[in-house]
Order: structure tokens, then C-alpha cells, then sequence
């Protein structure tokens, strides 16, 4: 990095940052504001700016149901719930059959090898949103709807990692491979004892990005629940706001919408140091 | 217990009239205990012969024995080998110890028993200190004092090496050469070693094969290799600078060069007829006396090696290689000098086959 000293320079760049963060920051904090007041308070004119003496009261109003406007009021603890279930089983459920298939695909020869890569490969091309009516109709003829299965199982299969794993293990030099032949370690036990071990960090990049997909999916739940008691959080919002012009549980909304935001925030900021060193780092 | 028996081994890629054979058929007996060496230039099949014994390549015809069992259609696992691979092939993610300790796991050998085994090869191998680091923060050389590490404490029947040294610097190599023939002598366990390079294989071998373009052109102790060389591709490759090889014909006790240049013999040629005459560097006496019986060597460059000084010059019109100590007086470029070689230091291969001829 070069050292530079210049001080407009610095001013001004470091008024750029500000603003971008101000941009970026204001409506966050404008959501947490509104979710500290009364429903009345919010609707007022100049809407206050300062957060008010409300927080308990809402976030335990929303989080158990207990208060709602004209739309839906669903306990939220219940759909965090089930967008949390939905979001870990996307994010391992992924994780785990990429790894497996990726293995299959570097370390096995069987017929029609090549095809089955392309095949994978070529799924790439086609999202939830393209393949969305025939999955539909698959997952309610198999009686999934409404189901953690139905929410989860259509979005698993992820030809996004099976590339990067598959990218990955073929860095792994062939030696290691022979090496743990000769002391014996079968096909399984090299995946398990090996393998896995050295593609950590990038199990952990795709766990992050796979659980905030998986908690951030709209379309597909939008779909197949109808249920208020298998909604995830990231509908519940939705249902929360009734049409027209009833009046608007605005202060209960909000905080719902902080309650979706803070679990993946919480993956990032925890898993970060992991994060960027499978995204940077190929450590052999 | 340790033999290693090759028979008539043969390596081909691929199948039917496409096959591409690489290993052309190499029989050998290597006894329990011995130290052999299989060396050759790049590409003449020694590391996938290595590979074979170890079960890492099939075999496609022939027959390889370890002790006294067949173990073409065993997997590596099950042959009873430790092999030391040329990058080391350590586990990143896995400590020293448990770098070592892991064959013997998969084995179910008893926990106690591991930590006494890899204690003692640790010890041998002076790894003591590093038992808890990872192989990133090892050196080259302790790296490849892991790898053989992992070897020993399998108590393997045969050890293989695959150019173990061949990723160390100069004098680092010098020194586990040492430590490799010390550790032979120490545990006594049938090893086979491949190398390119002959210094290797000269200091290390108890015996050594040479091979070239998937043939063993020979197997002997190194003294046989260097004072008897089997063909006329073992004399170039062993001995450095190589040795001289002359094509001409014989006929009493003279031997007409290529070139028409007539060279008196200190003792007939072994047979009359096309052949090829050999004759080390090392082994050529020179001297400024054109009058004397010997061989004019037009000189055309000198080089200084500290020891000895090397004179390339032409005989008649094959180029040609003389060693002299570097204290004896030399030619200057462009001198005419006389060559004598002793009888005892000619070497006689045929024209055609290049094998060598009994004197």
C-alpha cells in the first residue's frame, strides 16, 4: 500500500464515506426509531426523530402476536423460528450434497462422468424463478406444502457450490491423494479426514452466503405456505401490512423488520474473519 | 520378508493397437535389505515402475512380489510399503504427529502404541521439538524428515522413495543423503529409490538399475555400473563428464574413427569389425610428445574446474573429453596433443546393438 499525504484528498474522500454511510445507515435507523413508538406517533407529521419509550412493549407485542393492526398478527418468535430452520437447512442441506457431489466428480470415474458435470453446470442457467411453476406442482402433488420440506428440499441443490468445491478440489495435489492410499484411508475417510478439513474456510464462505439466500427467500415461500403458522419471517412482514387504507400497525412492523435483519447481520459479523479467508485465502 | 521380485513387468496406457506402452517389460530380484536405485533421464519409465510396486499404477502384465506374496491386485495399503513422495504429500491441516501417526490409526494400532512409535521415529529423525506444528511452519528439510517419519514408524516391509531430495537446495541434500544411508543402515529395510540424478544414485545405491525409454539396460553395484558399463547408454549416463564413445572400425591392433582417422590400440580390440570404443575422461593420459604411440587431440576449449581442468578437443571428428589434474601442465587451444589410454581402461560395445563386448 503506498502511503499518501494529502489532505484535501483525505477530506474529501473521507466525506464521500460518510455520506455513503449516512445513505446507507438513515433508513435503518429510521426503522429502529419508528419501532420504539406508538403506531399514532409515527403517523404524525414531522415523524420524531429520536427514539421513543416504546421498545419493550412492541418488540414483545411482535415477537408473541399479542397486539395487531387490520393484517396478519402472527406470533413472530414462531416465524423466526421457522425462518431460522429454513435457513440452516438450506444453507447445510447445500453445503453437504455439494460436497458430496463435487467429490464424486473429481475423485470417481463412472460412465457419463462428463455429462453429470455439465448437466450440474448447466442448472445454473435455470433460477427458483425460472423452474418455479413445474416445482410447485411437484412439491404439492409429494404433499409438501406448508411443510419445513417443502420450504427447504427445491432449494438445496446448488450447482453454484458444487463448482466451488469442485474448483477447489482439484487444486488438492494428487500426492495427498496417494499418500492417504498407501496409509490406508479409503475413499470416505479421505473425504472425511482430509478433504473436509481443508476446504473449511470455504464451508464456512458458503454457509454465510447460503443461510442470508436462505433467509431472504420471498418468491418460493410466498408460494408454497399459506399457514400463518409455517410463514417465515421475511412474509410475515408482508402479511403484516394490510391493503387499503386501514390503519397500519407501522411501530410493530418495524420491529419485525429488525427482527429479520439481525440473524444473518449477526452470521456476518460473527463469521466474518472465516468469511473472508475462504473467499481470499487458498491455503494448502 | 522384504523381497522385492519383478517379472517381465510391463506398463501400457491404453488399450488394443492404440496401447502405449511405457515400461517394456523389467525383471529384477532385489533382496531383503538391499538398497537399490533406479535411476534414468526424465520420461524413461523409473517412477512408474516405482509406482507399480507401491500399487499406485496397475500393472499390465507381469508379475511383481513383495516377500512371497503377489501383490499386483493389492491396494497399496495392504502391501506392506511405506512410500516418501517427491512434494512430501504431508497433510496440511494435520499436525507432525498426527501427520505420522495417521496410517497407524486407520490401522487401529493402539493409542499407546502410536505415541511410542512415533516418538522413536521423531527421535531418529530429530522432530522432537516440532511434533505439535503444522507443515507449513517447517522448513524444506523438515518437511521431508516428516515424510520419512511417516514412512518409518509404519515398520513397512519395503520403503519407497520417490526423488525425495529432488525439492531440497544443494547442501541440504548432501546432508540427508548421509542421513538416508545412515537410517539404512540403522533399520536394514529393503528400500528402492528413484532418482535422475547419479550422484544419488552412485553414493546411496548398494545396487542400482539404469534405465532408458521403459528398458533396464542394467543392474549391478555401482562399481560394476561405473567400471562395466552393460550398453553404451549406461556409459554416457553414468560418470561425469561422460565417457568418450567412439564409432569406427577395428581391425587388428588398429581402430579406424569415424572420419578416417587411424588410432594405434594399446591392445587389440576384442573382436575385428564395427564397433564402438569408449573410454572415461578420467582415464586418458596426454602428453605434448606427438612422436610417442597415441592419439592427436586437436584442442578447442579448456575448462577450469578447481581439482582438475577439462580439455575438449576433436579426434578425428568425434568430439572428445580429457580430465586432467589441475596442477599438470595443459595445452593451449588450437595445440595438437597426444592421448594414451591403458588397455584395462578401453571399453568395447557393438556398432549395432550397443551392448558392450567382452574384452
Amino acid at each position: 500500500m503506498t502511503v499518501e499525504r494529502r489532505p484535501l484528498l483525505d477530506f474529501a474522500s473521507h466525506a464521500i464515506l460518510l455520506l455513503g454511510v449516512a445513505i446507507v445507515a438513515f433508513p435503518l435507523y429510521l426503522t429502529f426509531v419508528a419501532s420504539t413508538h406508538t403506531a399514532a406517533e409515527i403517523v404524525q407529521a414531522p415523524m420524531p426523530l429520536l427514539p421513543g419509550d416504546q421498545l419493550f412493549h412492541n418488540y414483545a407485542a411482535a415477537l408473541t402476536g399479542s397486539e395487531h393492526g387490520q393484517g396478519s398478527g402472527a406470533p413472530v418468535g414462531r416465524m423466526m423460528w421457522v425462518s431460522l430452520v429454513t435457513a440452516l437447512g438450506i444453507a447445510i442441506g447445500k453445503i453437504a450434497i455439494s460436497l458430496l457431489s463435487a467429490f464424486a466428480i473429481v475423485y470417481f470415474r463412472f460412465p457419463f462422468k462428463q455429462l453429470v458435470f455439465w448437466a450440474i453446470f448447466v442448472t445454473l442457467m435455470l433460477p427458483v424463478e425460472v423452474r418455479i411453476f413445474p416445482t410447485y406442482q411437484v412439491i404439492s402433488d409429494l404433499h409438501m406444502l406448508n411443510s419445513y420440506a417443502g420450504l427447504t428440499i427445491p432449494l438445496i441443490a446448488s450447482a453454484t457450490a458444487t463448482f466451488l468445491f469442485r474448483q477447489f478440489f482439484l487444486t488438492v495435489p494428487d500426492e495427498l491423494v496417494e499418500a492417504a492410499r498407501v496409509d490406508g484411508a479409503g475413499p470416505m475417510r479421505f473425504f472425511k479426514d482430509v478433504l473436509v478439513p481443508l476446504s473449511s474456510t470455504s464451508i464456512a464462505a458458503l454457509f454465510v452466503i447460503q443461510f442470508i439466500y436462505g433467509w431472504n427467500q420471498y418468491l418460493w415461500p410466498l408460494l408454497v405456505t399459506t399457514n400463518e403458522s409455517m410463514y417465515p419471517v421475511v412474509i410475515g412482514i408482508k402479511r403484516m401490512i394490510a391493503g387499503g387504507d386501514a390503519v397500519q400497525a407501522w411501530n410493530l412492523v418495524m420491529a419485525t423488520a429488525i427482527l429479520a435483519m439481525l440473524p444473518p447481520a449477526l452470521v456476518v459479523v460473527l463469521m466474518q474473519k472465516w468469511f473472508v479467508k475462504g473467499l481470499v485465502d487458498t491455503e494448502k | 520378508m522384504g523381497a522385492i521380485s519383478l517379472r517381465n513387468v510391463v506398463k501400457r496406457y491404453g488399450f488394443g493397437p492404440k496401447a502405449n506402452p511405457v515400461i517394456h517389460g523389467v525383471s529384477a530380484e532385489i533382496a531383503d535389505g538391499e538398497f537399490v536405485v533406479i535411476v534414468g533421464p526424465s520420461g524413461c519409465g523409473k517412477s512408474t515402475l516405482l509406482r507399480m510396486v507401491a500399487g499406485l499404477e496397475e500393472v499390465s502384465a507381469g508379475e511383481i512380489r513383495i516377500g512371497d506374496r503377489v501383490v499386483n491386485d493389492l491396494e497399496p495399503s495392504e502391501r506392506d510399503i511405506a512410500m516418501v513422495f517427491q512434494n512430501y504429500a504431508l497433510y496440511p491441516h494435520m499436525t507432525v504427529f498426527a501427520n505420522m501417526a495417521y496410517g497407524l490409526k486407520i490401522a487401529r494400532v493402539p493409542e499407546a502404541e502410536i505415541k511410542t512409535r512415533v516418538d522413536k521415529a521423531a527421535k531418529i529423525l530429530e522432530l522432537g521439538p516440532f511434533l505439535e506444528r503444522k507443515p507449513r511452519e517447517l522448513s524444506g528439510g523438515q518437511r521431508q524428515r516428516v515424510a520419512m517419519g511417516r514412512a518409518i514408524v509404519r515398520q513397512p516391509a519395503v520403503f519407497l522413495f520417490d526423488e525425495p531430495l529432488s525439492n531440497l537446495d544443494a547442501k541440504l541434500r548432501a546432508q540427508t543423503r548421509l542421513e538416508i544411508q545412515k537410517l539404512h543402515r540403522e533399520l536394514r529395510t529393503t528400500s528402492l529409490f528413484v532418482t535422475h540424478d547419479q550422484v544419488e544414485a552412485m553414493t546411496l545405491a548398494e545396487r542400482m538399475i539404469v534405465m532408458n525409454a521403459g528398458r533396464m539396460e542394467q543392474i549391478g553395484t555401482p562399481d560394476e555400473v561405473y567400471h562395466r558399463p552393460a550398453t553404451t547408454f549406461v556409459a554416457s549416463f553414468i560418470g561425469s563428464p561422460p565417457m568418450n564413445l567412439v564409432r569406427g572400425r577395428a581391425e587388428r591392433n588398429g581402430f579406424t574413427a569415424a572420419g578416417s582417422q587411424l588410432l594405434p590400440l594399446p591392445a587389440p580390440a576384442p573382436r575385428d569389425g564395427e564397433l564402438v570404443m569408449g573410454i572415461r575422461p578420467e582415464h586418458v593420459e596426454m602428453s605434448s610428445d606427438l612422436s610417442a604411440a597415441g592419439w592427436p587431440l586437436r584442442v578447442q576449449a579448456l575448462e577450469m574446474l578447481g581439482a582438475e581442468r577439462l580439455v575438449y578437443g576433436l579426434l578425428g571428428e568425434t568430439l572428445f573429453t580429457a580430465r586432467l589434474d589441475a596442477t599438470l601442465p595443459y595445452p593451449a587451444v588450437g595445440d595438437i596433443v597426444n592421448l594414451q589410454a591403458a588397455p584395462a581402461h578401453l571399453h568395447w560395445f557393438d556398432a549395432a546393438t550397443s551392448t558392450r563386448v567382452a574384452a
